[in-house]
């Protein structure tokens, strides 16, 4: 028999109608939107709060993700906040009371070539020092941690190293989000679905609410958290942000018995897979190079990318997709997310997080939290202010490390 | 003959007995059986046992919804019901959970790239009356059809002469059999799997035919074994001659199961009664099949142990039966529409969804499109195909002559989403086990939209992606939350691909040498056959280091570094990309894109430039030649020559299309071969006869148009990678390999990559994409010189941008090792003496580049550090978990700092 | 995979172009003239909307021309071809 996931508890939230106004309304009931509802109770005792959610809980890129987490990255300021979140991901099943499934199982990332190598010896080293668990692994030590890759030198593009972070792993995107909006629903907070913001109610450069499918709501702070769609909403505000949306997509397989131990990125050859804990194979793509709101892609970015599993994994060969999909990202130049104020008074963003986010749910929650009940940035996303593009401060974490899922 | 094989009809061979294994049980069936046909010819209707819950399951469909007839074969997990039977086929029932193994695949996948005018979706009435509408004006027409044969309902269909369409005798048209459309993307670009084959099909018209998929019912023990589809049923007795019971009742909501019932009776079979939801069905039916039908009512359950023994009909009536045929109504099967980004609407009539718009240029026709009658179908199949056809350019668009065909009644459906009885035990997903008590604790606890009963139940996530079980669970949602119609709830999205399609169909032969294109210079065969280990750099093979007998890579290397800075040694520089840049603008053109001017660069000199992106940031780099007034010649870096070959394309066409300037790549035109060390002016002597290779008379960063000893034409230049004297030969391609054996028999010693990373980095010369990685200005590097004043070029505004301005970015500085034994690890961090190595450790860079010089002696690094020139002469930590090394921070440039060598 | 009218070859297949985001951004007259904010808005921000949207392509794989089209975004379907 098949391996059963835990079951769902029994009551998760109301369905209430939006009330004329909040202290906080937060646009976008994604896993960044929901969490930050949670944060915002837990940590400030702010409960007044309201979470609009166009369509339905959780529906956007928090349905659509590979859920792969990590905090291996690069540059100081990304390893901080990543690793926040990990910390949080290790105490949020017994905090949440909800069994989303995190699992632990380690991600590979592996180096095809000379350079790869460098990269992630680089970033392995940085890792340490900021106290990011991380190691690297020569191919023979690559095939015994996850032993049905193809480390033989004859294959297109070899396997010359990877990098490991043990602690990283998978979660269960869906009942992550779900496990935020209950406790925020027993919070008070009102999760309004089926309520789309169509336009702000403003007094010059003061936002005072917004006006949605379910009338106006007032609110004293805005948080946006409208992911790959959160230009077209800054767009009702007269911003313009430095983020383009675009495709990403994704595809599982059937279920299988197992045979993938851990999480495997390679960005050389373009895929990121895992197995999911009923079985299915969970793979991702790179995105499709044009902007997009479609929700889907084109065929020949998965046909490509079967073609690179299939180098890395030649023992998938059977393997069956069975579903496809597609996500829509918001990618800012420098592959980081923006947090913060704009250059309006009462609205706050949180976007850019791109093919990455989902690692980043907990702290993308803790810190949007922070800057929305005081009003000012929380430390860890000081850096990630829009105005690092005017200084040219970017946080680069394609042009050094380039994979940001 | 088993006693399940009917005696006689059916579209199998009965001359032609097939043998194969089931669960290691060896039985025959007959061709043109599917493997489940062929089981319920043997009296096999029970299957694996559910996933989860472990119940008795059967066989319940004859197509691509099994949910529960699942074999693998050959390490694939495919339904059992569409997986054609042939000799020695062996596979073993599975749990909906595949297994794979470590065989290597030798079978060979492809890809077919077509266009067509029609491409008609689905070999039904339908889509026969289409296919042969269009191919008949002579339009391009593809007809696919997952099944075998063409025909689709009218296969079970008796008495209807197939060979009508006549499609054979248009040229134009093409029938694909086994074949399905699996997916449909932007602008009609169909994608259809064939077996081991994947045609992309882009057509003007597309024409869906794709049918309608049976919806089961929802009662108690609705998973028993002997519960079965009614169409199923009625195809495995007329397609494939086999009884899967001898007593059967009928259950539906709707007209079609009389027919059902009717065949079976002709078939031999006792049907004991029809079970219909509706108070009156159409009295005409019930008077044709002449059994008893109990009206207003609903099947709530059965018995029986591994096998279906008898249906309840509420607390008060039992039915005995061995077999329990079904139909809730039929779902369109809209999921090319869906994935068309077509839109569907809730229809009551018929309780199902069916299509309504689309963007895209197609027509949904017959059942499909819920016209259910055969004649309706046939007619709107016909007048679609012409339609398309004419729309594409061919024929007055109207439709040809149909068949007569008997009339059909389609009256209006009743559905019944819930009954009585044990909810935990009413099956929505067979596959996944789950059930209307799922989909009720689902809602209560507060969940609304059908998405998140998906998720919470997994109703609809198993191979079958909710074909079946999909429109069921929505009738159930409506019920429970009090909805209109399940119109209200809505559907959950259709998504690619229609059927499951093997990741190595999906790959084709996209895989090992032909995963990327392999690129190898003309000389490559020398390289392989004097030794060298390779190393990837883009597409290209080049040789990293040649080994000789007994020698490692770091030997070969030192050996290799000590005869270019001592004596004579040969690269193969060919992959070096290079760019034509003509034209009477050419000089202004570089002096818009380089940070450095060239309008003024002599004819018959080259020059280093470098290219920023408008960020500011190093892109890229390399020497440029000025060939003639309105001529020039670039070369970039291995990896970026098609990158920058776009960069000054999109520039001129977008930005300055005032300038007259052209580009062509020509890296491939040329082969190159660097000659270096002390020996190359003597040893080069006798092959360039026509060149005084004195620096007097052949200064360094010029180049000089020649003729080889051996008559070939070549270019030599006078450039440096290494610091020492050196000529770079250019020649034709085709002359590469002959001129390279040319050097070579001076004795020159062959060196590879890393030996010419190690001579540049002695002299301090970075790699861009090594020492910078896309965050670095060419004031980092400490090559301000390279930055002009006096004109703009991309890029320069932005070095006066705050944080580009700040002084304490990260700079080139070299590192000396305070142990000359130590190899830094390229990658390390470097971090300030004295502070604690406890995370978070404030990190001040890394190291770049680091080898061991044979000039030196010793080893030495590059490295980018934060405010790195101010801190030349000072010590830094380099922690590398267990240990840590120590180094001085110097000048970028360890070896020659005056350039006394280049000259020789 | 979205069928491309290159203005020169005709219809062709999304993998022989190159996307080139938002068209009609040019480059600055006078970069030096420009506050830092101002060259920060040509380098990094680009509209994009959900609908239609002016954008750049090049076909690279074919007469490697560059050319505008308008696409709707949340369709993919081409509107005009300018
Ligand atoms: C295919 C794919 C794979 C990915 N893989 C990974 C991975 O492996 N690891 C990882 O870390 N990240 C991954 N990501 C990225 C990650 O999913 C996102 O960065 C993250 O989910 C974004 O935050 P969110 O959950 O809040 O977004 P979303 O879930 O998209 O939430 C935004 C919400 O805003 C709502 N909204 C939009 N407009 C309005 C409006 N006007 N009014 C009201 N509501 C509105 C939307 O409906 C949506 O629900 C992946 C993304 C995709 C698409
Ligand atoms: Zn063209």
């Amino acid at each position: 028999m098949s391996a059963v996931l835990p079951e769902h508890p029994e009551f998760l939230w109301r369905n209430p109608d939006p009330r004329r106004s909040y202290e906080v309304v937060i646009v976008g009931g994604g896993g960044h939107g929901l969490a930050t509802a949670y944060y915002l109770a837990r940590n400030h005792g702010i409960t007044n709060v309201a979470v609009l959610e166009r369509g339905w809980l959780a529906g956007g890129n928090m349905a659509r993700n590979t859920t792969i987490i990590r905090s291996n990255y690069l540059w100081d300021e990304s390893a901080a906040i990543y690793e926040h979140a990990l910390k949080q991901w290790e105490a949020l099943p017994e905090e949440l009371d909800y069994d989303f499934l995190f699992s632990q199982r380690g991600v590979l990332n592996l180096a095809h070539t000379p350079q790869d190598v460098r990269e992630g010896v680089r970033r392995v080293n940085a890792n340490q020092l900021n106290g990011v668990d991380a190691e690297w692994l020569n191919p023979d030590q690559v095939k015994e941690f996850c032993p049905i890759v193809d480390i033989s030198p004859g294959v297109r593009y070899p396997v010359l190293g990877a990098t490991l972070q043990p602690r990283a792993g998978i979660a269960k995107h869906d009942h992550v989000a779900w496990a935020f909006a209950r406790t925020a629903d027993e919070h008070g907070i009102d999760l309004i679905q089926d309520c789309e913001v169509t336009g702000f109610l403003r007094d010059g450069d003061k936002i005072l609410g917004v006006q949605t499918t379910r009338g106006p709501i007032m609110a004293d702070r805005i948080g946006l958290a409208a992911a790959g769609h959160t230009s077209v909403l800054a767009g009702l505000a007269g911003l313009r942000l430095p983020l383009q949306s675009h495709p990403l997509q994704a595809l599982v397989s059937e279920l299988l018995e197992p045979v993938h131990p851990c999480v495997v990125m390679s960005n050389h050859v373009h895929v990121y897979v895992s197995q999911a804990h009923k079985g299915e194979l969970v793979m991702g793509a790179g995105v499709d190079p044009y902007n997009s709101y479609a929700q889907r892609g084109s065929v020949h970015v998965i046909e490509r990318q079967m073609a690179a599993a299939l180098e890395l994994f030649p023992i998938f060969a059977r393997a069956h997709v069975i579903r496809t999909w597609g996500g829509i990202v918001d990618v800012t130049p420098d592959a980081s997310p923006i947090i913060g104020a704009t250059p309006l008074a009462n609205l706050f963003v949180n976007c850019g997080w791109g093919t990455g986010g989902f690692k980043a749910t907990p702290a993308s929650g803790w810190v949007y939290a922070h800057t929305l009940a005081t009003g000012r940035a929380h430390p860890l996303n000081e850096p990630f202010a829009l105005e690092r593009f005017t200084t040219g401060a970017l946080i680069d974490e394609h042009g050094a490390a380039a994979v940001a899922h | 003959m088993t006693a399940h094989r009917l005696p006689n009809g059916g579209r199998v061979d009965r001359a032609a007995p097939v043998r194969f294994t089931y669960d290691g049980k060896r039985y025959t069936g007959l061709r043109g059986d599917t493997l489940a046909s062929a089981l319920i010819a043997n009296g096999v209707l029970e299957v694996a046992p559910s996933s989860y819950r472990g119940r008795p399951r059967g066989i319940v469909t004859a197509g691509v919804d099994e949910p529960n007839a699942l074999v693998l074969v050959d390490g694939s997990l495919l339904p059992a019901t569409t997986l054609e039977l042939h000799d020695g086929l062996s596979a073993t029932g599975r749990s909906g959970v595949g297994r794979l193994t470590d065989s290597t695949d030798s079978v060979r996948h492809d890809k077919r790239y077509v266009h067509c005018d029609v491409l008609v979706v689905g070999g039904g009435p339908a889509g026969l009356a289409a296919a042969q509408a269009a191919g008949r004006t002579g339009a391009r027409t593809i007809l696919a059809d997952e099944r075998t044969e063409l025909g689709g309902t009218l296969l079970a269909t008796k008495g209807f002469d197939l060979s009508w369409p006549g499609l054979a005798e248009f040229p134009e048209t093409r029938v694909l059999s086994r074949t399905t459309a699996v997916g449909y993307y932007d602008q009609n670009y169909v994608v259809l799997a064939q077996r081991n084959t994947l045609w992309h099909v882009r057509a003007k018209r597309v024409v869906l035919a794709t049918g309608a998929h049976e919806r089961p019912l929802v009662f108690a023990d609705n998973d028993r074994p002997g519960v079965m589809l009614a169409s199923a049923v009625r195809e495995y007795v007329n397609r494939y001659a086999v009884a899967p019971g001898q007593n059967v009742v009928l259950a539906t909501t709707n007209d079609s199961a009389y027919q059902v019932a009717l065949d079976l009776i002709a078939a031999g079979i006792t049907v004991s009664a029809i079970v219909d939801s509706r108070p009156e069905p159409p009295a005409a039916l019930v008077n044709q099949v002449g059994v008893e039908v109990i009206t207003g009512s609903a099947v709530t359950g059965t018995e029986g142990r591994h096998r279906v023994s008898a249906v309840h009909i509420g607390p008060d009536r039992s039915i005995p039966c061995d077999l329990l045929a079904v139909s809730g109504g039929w779902n369109p099967a809209v999921h090319m529409f869906s994935q068309a980004q077509g839109r569907v609407r809730y229809e009551e009539r018929i309780a199902a969804f069916v299509p309504d718009t689309c963007p895209q240029d197609l027509e949904v026709v017959g059942a499909a499109n819920a016209t259910y009658e055969l004649a309706a179908c046939l007619a709107e199949g016909a007048a679609a195909g012409a339609r398309a056809a004419h729309l594409a350019g061919f024929g007055g668009g109207t439709a040809p002559e149909l068949p007569p065909v008997p009339a059909e009644s389609d009256s209006a459906h009743r559905p019944v989403w819930m009954v009585e009885g044990d909810e935990t035990l009413q099956f929505i997903d067979l596959q996944r086990d789950s059930t209307v008590a799922d989909i009720r604790r689902a809602t209560g606890a507060g969940l609304r939209s059908v998405e998140h009963v998906k998720r919470y139940t997994t109703v609809g996530t198993g191979l079958d992606q909710g074909r079946t079980g999909g429109v069921p669970a929505i009738g159930v949602i409506a019920e429970l939350l009090g909805a209109s119609s399940p119109g209200e709830v809505g559907t959950t999205t259709y998504r690619p691909p229609y059927t499951p399609v093997s990741f190595a169909l999906l790959a084709g032969r996209d895989r090992g040498e032909l995963h990327d294109p392999i690129r190898r210079t003309a000389m490559h065969s020398w390289h392989v056959a004097h030794g060298a280990v390779f190393e990837d750099v883009g597409q290209w093979k080049r040789p990293h280091h040649y080994p000789r007998a007994g020698e490692d890579a770091q030997a070969a290397v030192l050996r290799e570094c000590t005869a270019a800075r001592t004596g004579l040694a040969m690269m193969d520089a060919s992959t070096l990309g290079k760019i034509e840049v003509q034209g009477p603008d050419a000089g202004e053109f570089l002096n818009r894109m380089y940070t450095n001017a060239f309008a003024k660069l002599a004819i018959g000199s080259c020059r280093y430039g470098m290219l920023c992106r408008a960020d500011g940031m190093v892109f890229d780099d390399g020497v440029v030649l000025r060939l003639a007034e309105d001529r020039y010649l670039t070369t970039t870096t291995t990896g970026n020559a098609a990158a920058v070959l776009d960069w000054f394309e999109e520039w001129q066409q977008t930005e300055w299309p005032e300038l007259r300037v052209r580009f062509t790549s020509v890296t491939e035109q040329w082969a190159t071969i660097a000659v270096v060390g002390p020996g190359s002016r003597a040893a080069l002597t006798p092959l360039l006869p026509d060149l005084d290779l004195s620096a007097a008379a052949f200064g360094f960063m010029t180049f000089r148009d020649t003729v080889l000893c051996n008559g070939v034409p070549a270019r030599v230049a006078r450039v440096s990678f290494s610091g020492e004297l050196a000529f770079e030969i250019n020649v034709a391609t085709w002359h590469g390999l002959s001129t390279w054996e040319l050097v070579a028999n001076t004795g020159a010693t062959p060196y590879g990559t890393e030996t010419m990373h190690v001579l540049r980095a002695e002299k301090g010369f970075v790699i861009v994409g090594q020492d910078t990685d896309g965050t670095v200005t060419p004031q980092d590097l400490g090559m301000d010189w390279i930055v002009s004043k006096r004109k703009d070029f991309v890029g320069r505004r932005s070095f006066s941008r705050p944080d580009t301005a700040r002084p304490d970015r990260r700079q080139l500085v070299g590192l000396l090792p305070v142990d000359p034994d130590d190899l830094l690890p390229e990658g390390a961090q470097l971090v300030a003496g004295g502070v604690p190595l406890t995370p978070p450790v404030p990190m001040l860079g890394h190291v770049t580049s680091s080898y061991r010089s044979a000039a030196l002696g010793r080893t030495f690094a590059l490295a980018l550090v934060a405010g790195g020139r101010d801190l030349i002469g000072r010590e830094l930590l380099a922690p590398l978990g267990n240990r840590v090394i120590t180094a001085t921070v110097t000048e970028p440039i360890f070896y020659d700092p005056e350039g006394t060598r280049r000259d020789g | 995979m979205l069928l491309i009218p290159c203005p020169w070859c005709g219809d062709r297949d999304e993998t022989e172009f190159h996307y080139g985001g938002q068209a009609h951004v040019a480059y600055p007259q006078s970069p030096d003239a420009l506050s830092d904010a101002q060259w920060a808005e040509y380098l990094f921000v680009r509209d994009n909307p959900k609908g239609e949207f002016a954008e750049r392509w090049c076909h690279n794989a074919g007469c490697r021309r560059w050319f505008n089209l308008v696409r709707d975004t949340a369709t993919h379907q081409i509107v005009v071809q300018r």
